[in-house]
C-alpha cells in the first residue's frame, strides 16, 4: 500500500496520529485499552494527570468545529498540557502567509503537537513530513480523507456496547462521499475484522469503487438495516441540495433517514450512533436520537478518553498505570 | 558553415529505418546523406560512432511560463533545457500572462527568444478567444501572420458550443489547426485525482472519465460540422483513445497527442499524496494507460509531448488539492520515450516519428526529419549512457519532476539546430 509508516517510530509506536490506514490491529486495540484506563479520571474531584506536563500543544482549526476542538481541548487538559487554541482564517493565509509558515511559526514557540484540522485531505500528511523531529501531528479531520480519532472513539463506543466486533454487522448511512468519518470508520472496522460493513447512501453520495474499501453497498435503507447491530448515521450538509446531488431534505428523509419504524428492521439490541452535530427530522428522527438504542451522547464523552489515549500514547505512555501519580498538578 | 557528422547511425522517420550513414550539412540545410555533394569541404567533424543521428526532437506542448511567470520558468532558462535534451522546437501554449491573443505578445516572443534563448525554436499557439476569455474570437488572422502555429483556448472553457463553432469554423477559413484539450469544467469541478478505488480512499475530489469524454465527444461532432483541422492533446483515457480512432476511420481532420507521463504512470503512483503527481488531466489507471500505449503503437495518437510545466518550489509545497497542477517534462522526454523502444511498445523509428516527423507536419514546422534539403536541426544520442533522474540536476527552472530516482538509458550529446552546434555534452 503507497501508505508509508510515516505515523510510526522505529520501534512501531505511534508518532503522528493521521489516519486509520497504514495502523494495525494492535494499535488500534492498545487505543481503545489505554482509552478505558481514562474514563475513570473523569469521574474523579480532580480530573487531571499529569502526562502532558510541560508539553504545549497547539488545536490549529483552519475549519470550523466545536465538539472535536471542545474535546480535544478538555483532553489536553486533562492531560496537563498547556494549550494554544487558533481559529485560522483560511482567507488570511490564502492572502498571505503560506500554511507552512503558520506551521513553522508556532513550531518556533516549542510546540510539541499539533492537532490540526484543515479542509485539504492529505493536509494532515503534509504538515506531518514538515514538522520538526520530535514534534507531532494530529489529525482531527482532513478534508474528506480522514477523522481518525472520532473513528477510534466510535470504536470505544461500540466495543463499550457489543464487546467484539468479529460478529458484528455494521452499517454506515448517509454522505459517504464528503464523509471522512466514514472513511476512518470503515478502515477501522475492517481491521478489527468486523464480520460485515455496509454503506448505505444514495449514488450521489456514494464514492466511486468504495467496494474496494471492505464494505457492501446498499441503495435502500430498509434493506440496508436488515440484521444490523450498529447503525451509524452520518451528518447530511444542507449545502448538499444545491449541486443537485439530492432533490430535497424531503425526500432524503423519505429515502434515507432513520426512523423508529425503520430501526425495527435492525437487531433488536441494535444501537444507534451520530458523529453529530445531526440534523434532526433530515437523517435521523428525533425519537430515535432521544430513544433507547441512541447512544449519541455517551460518544462524546467517549470522545474525550479517547483523545487522552492517544495524546499519551504519542508521549510515549500507553495509560495510567505506567504513568505518575494522578491528581498531582491540580 | 558546414559540417560532417560520420558513422552514425541515422533514424530515418520517413521510411522507418536504421542506418550507418555520414550526414553533411552547409548552410542551415542537410545537403548529403551518406556520400558528400560535390565540392563538399567541411569545416567541422563530429564523430559520431556507436551513436543515433535523430531529426531534433518538437515537442508539441510545453510551457515556457514566458512573459508573465518567471518565478516558475523563463525562455532563456528552458530553452537552454530544451536544448540539452534535444529538443529544437517547442510548441507553446497560449496561456501566458497576458495571453497569446494579440501581435505585441507574439514579438516579445519571439524576441525574447532571440535575445536569451539558445537558439531552440519557439512556435507561439495563438489564443482561439480573447484574452482566453472563451467569448470573443481572436485577430487570427493577425496572429497567423504574427507567427501563430495554431489556435487554442488551453485549458480555459469557451463560452458555449456556438463560440466553439463559430471560432472553428473562422479558424478553418484561416487554414490554421485548432488544438483542444478536451475537458468539460463542470465535470471538471474542484478535482484533483481520477475518479477511482485511490480518490476514493484518500478522499480526494475526483475528476470522471467524461470530463474529457463528453468534452471529446462534442469536439468531434464540431469538426465533423465544420471541417476545422484539429488536434486533440493531452489525452488521457481509454475511450478518448477509441473516440479518436473511429473518428480518423471515418476520414475528419484530426490528430491527437497524448503527454508521456500518462505512459508511465497511474494514480496508484499518488502514494501519500504526492503533489508532483498532481496532473490535469489527472493520472488515471493501468487500463488507460495501456489503451494509450496501444493507441501511439496503431497510429491513433500522432505525437508525443511532455506537456511541461515547470513551477516554483512553493507551488507544490502544499496539501495535494491545494498544489498546481503539471510536471517539469523536458528533462526526461527523451529518456522517456526511449524506455518506450525498450518496454517494445514501438519501433526506435515509429516512436521517433511522433516526435519529430509528425508534430511537424501537424503543425506545419521546419525540421522533423532527416533528409537532404530539409533544415539541418539534428541530434546525436549516446542511447546506452545511463544516469538516475534528479531533479536537481534539472536544467529545466522548474524542478517539480514524477520520476525522481528512475533509470534511464540514452542522453543528448549534440544538438544542432540550423546545422549549428548549440549544445554539446
Amino acid at each position: 500500500m503507497p501508505n508509508s509508516n510515516i505515523q510510526l517510530d522505529d520501534n512501531g509506536r505511534l508518532r503522528h496520529f493521521l489516519s486509520i490506514e497504514g495502523l494495525d490491529q494492535a494499535i488500534l486495540t492498545e487505543i481503545l485499552d489505554t482509552a478505558g484506563s481514562f474514563t475513570s479520571v473523569a469521574d474523579r474531584t480532580i480530573k487531571k494527570v499529569p502526562i502532558l506536563r510541560g508539553k504545549t500543544v497547539a488545536n490549529l482549526f483552519f475549519e470550523a468545529s466545536t465538539r472535536t476542538r471542545s474535546t480535544f481541548e478538555l483532553a489536553e487538559q486533562r492531560l496537563s498540557a498547556d494549550i494554544l487554541s487558533l481559529n485560522v482564517d483560511t482567507s488570511a493565509t490564502v492572502k498571505g502567509e503560506s500554511l507552512l509558515d503558520t506551521l513553522q511559526n508556532l513550531e518556533a514557540m516549542q510546540i510539541d503537537m499539533f492537532v490540526i484540522r484543515h479542509q485539504d485531505s492529505g493536509s494532515a500528511h503534509f504538515f506531518a513530513q514538515h514538522v520538526r523531529p520530535g514534534v507531532s501531528v494530529l489529525n482531527a479531520g482532513d478534508g474528506q480523507h480522514e477523522h481518525p480519532t472520532q473513528a477510534m472513539l466510535d470504536m470505544y463506543t461500540i466495543r463499550h456496547y457489543k464487546r467484539d466486533f468479529s460478529g458484528l454487522r455494521v452499517a454506515i448511512v448517509g454522505d459517504i462521499l464528503h464523509s471522512r468519518v466514514a472513511r476512518s470508520q470503515i478502515h477501522a472496522l475492517n481491521l478489527l475484522n468486523t464480520a460485515e460493513v455496509r454503506v448505505i447512501a444514495p449514488r450521489t453520495l456514494m464514492p466511486v469503487a468504495v467496494e474496494s474499501l471492505g464494505v457492501s453497498i446498499y441503495d435502500d435503507l430498509e434493506k440496508g438495516l436488515a440484521d444490523v447491530d450498529v447503525v451509524i448515521m452520518l451528518r447530511l450538509q444542507r449545502e448538499r441540495m444545491r449541486g443537485a446531488l439530492l432533490p430535497s431534505e424531503k425526500e432524503y428523509f423519505r429515502k434515507f433517514g432513520l426512523s423508529q419504524e425503520r430501526l425495527q428492521r435492525a437487531s433488536p439490541d441494535a444501537i444507534v450512533m451520530h458523529p453529530g452535530p445531526a440534523n434532526r427530522g433530515v437523517e435521523i428522527e428525533s425519537s430515535v436520537m432521544d430513544g433507547k438504542q441512541s447512544v449519541i451522547l455517551q460518544q462524546v464523552s467517549f470522545g474525550i478518553s479517547v483523545r487522552m489515549a492517544v495524546m499519551s500514547m504519542i508521549v510515549g505512555q500507553s495509560g495510567l498505570s505506567s504513568g505518575p501519580q494522578p491528581g498531582g498538578d491540580a | 558553415m558546414s559540417l560532417h557528422i560520420c558513422n552514425g547511425r541515422v533514424v530515418g522517420v520517413a521510411e522507418s529505418s536504421i542506418r550507418t550513414l555520414d550526414v553533411y550539412l552547409q548552410n542551415g540545410k542537410i545537403v548529403g546523406l551518406g556520400s558528400a555533394p560535390n565540392g563538399f569541404r567541411a569545416k567541422q567533424v563530429i564523430d559520431a560512432e556507436n551513436r543515433l543521428i535523430l531529426p531534433g526532437l518538437i515537442d508539441c506542448q510545453a510551457r515556457l511560463r514566458d512573459p508573465g511567470e518567471p518565478e516558475k520558468a523563463n525562455i532563456e532558462s528552458e530553452t537552454r533545457a530544451a536544448v540539452k535534451n534535444g529538443i529544437t522546437g517547442l510548441c507553446i501554449p497560449p496561456d501566458t500572462q497576458p495571453p497569446i491573443d494579440n501581435s505585441a505578445t507574439v514579438e516579445l516572443i519571439h524576441h525574447r527568444n532571440e535575445m536569451f534563448g539558445h537558439q531552440a525554436r519557439v512556435f507561439p499557439i495563438g489564443a482561439l478567444t480573447r484574452g482566453l476569455g472563451g467569448e470573443q474570437l481572436s485577430n487570427m488572422a493577425s496572429l497567423c501572420a504574427n507567427g501563430c502555429v495554431a489556435f487554442s483556448n488551453a485549458k480555459h472553457p469557451l463560452a458555449s458550443n456556438l463560440v466553439q463553432r463559430r471560432a472553428m469554423d473562422y479558424a478553418r477559413g484561416q487554414q490554421a489547426l485548432v488544438v483542444i484539450q478536451p475537458l468539460d469544467h463542470d465535470l471538471l469541478g474542484s478535482g484533483c485525482a481520477h475518479e477511482g478505488a485511490i480518490a476514493t480512499r484518500l478522499g480526494l475530489p475526483s475528476i470522471p472519465e467524461a470530463a474529457e469524454t463528453a468534452a471529446l465527444a462534442k469536439d468531434i461532432e464540431l469538426v465533423a460540422q465544420t471541417g476545422a483541422r484539429t488536434h486533440f492533446g493531452q489525452l488521457s483515457c481509454a475511450r478518448s483513445v477509441d473516440m479518436v480512432r473511429r473518428a480518423k476511420a471515418k476520414g475528419l481532420p484530426i490528430s491527437a497527442d497524448c503527454a508521456i507521463h500518462q505512459l508511465f504512470l497511474t494514480d496508484h503512483d499518488i502514494g501519500n499524496f504526492d503533489s508532483n503527481m498532481l496532473t490535469i488531466p489527472p493520472l488515471r489507471v493501468q487500463a488507460d494507460r495501456d489503451a494509450l500505449r496501444k493507441g501511439l503503437a496503431d497510429g491513433t495518437i500522432d505525437c508525443l509531448c511532455s506537456d511541461h510545466q515547470p513551477h516554483e518550489v512553493d507551488a507544490k509545497l502544499k496539501p495535494f488539492p491545494s498544489a498546481e497542477p503539471g510536471i517539469s517534462g523536458l528533462d526526461t522526454l527523451l529518456a522517456l520515450a526511449l524506455r518506450l523502444v525498450a518496454e517494445d511498445v514501438l519501433s526506435l523509428p515509429d516512436l521517433i516519428a511522433k516526435l519529430t516527423m509528425n508534430p511537424a507536419s501537424i503543425f506545419g514546422l521546419p525540421g522533423g526529419n532527416i533528409g537532404v534539403g530539409e533544415a539541418a536541426d539534428l541530434i546525436i544520442v549516446d542511447p546506452d549512457s545511463h544516469w538516475i533522474c534528479d531533479a536537481a540536476a534539472f536544467v529545466s527552472k522548474g524542478k517539480n519532476t514524477a520520476f525522481q530516482g528512475w533509470d534511464f538509458h540514452g542522453s543528448v550529446t549534440h544538438t544542432l539546430i540550423d546545422g549549428k552546434v548549440v549544445y554539446q555534452s
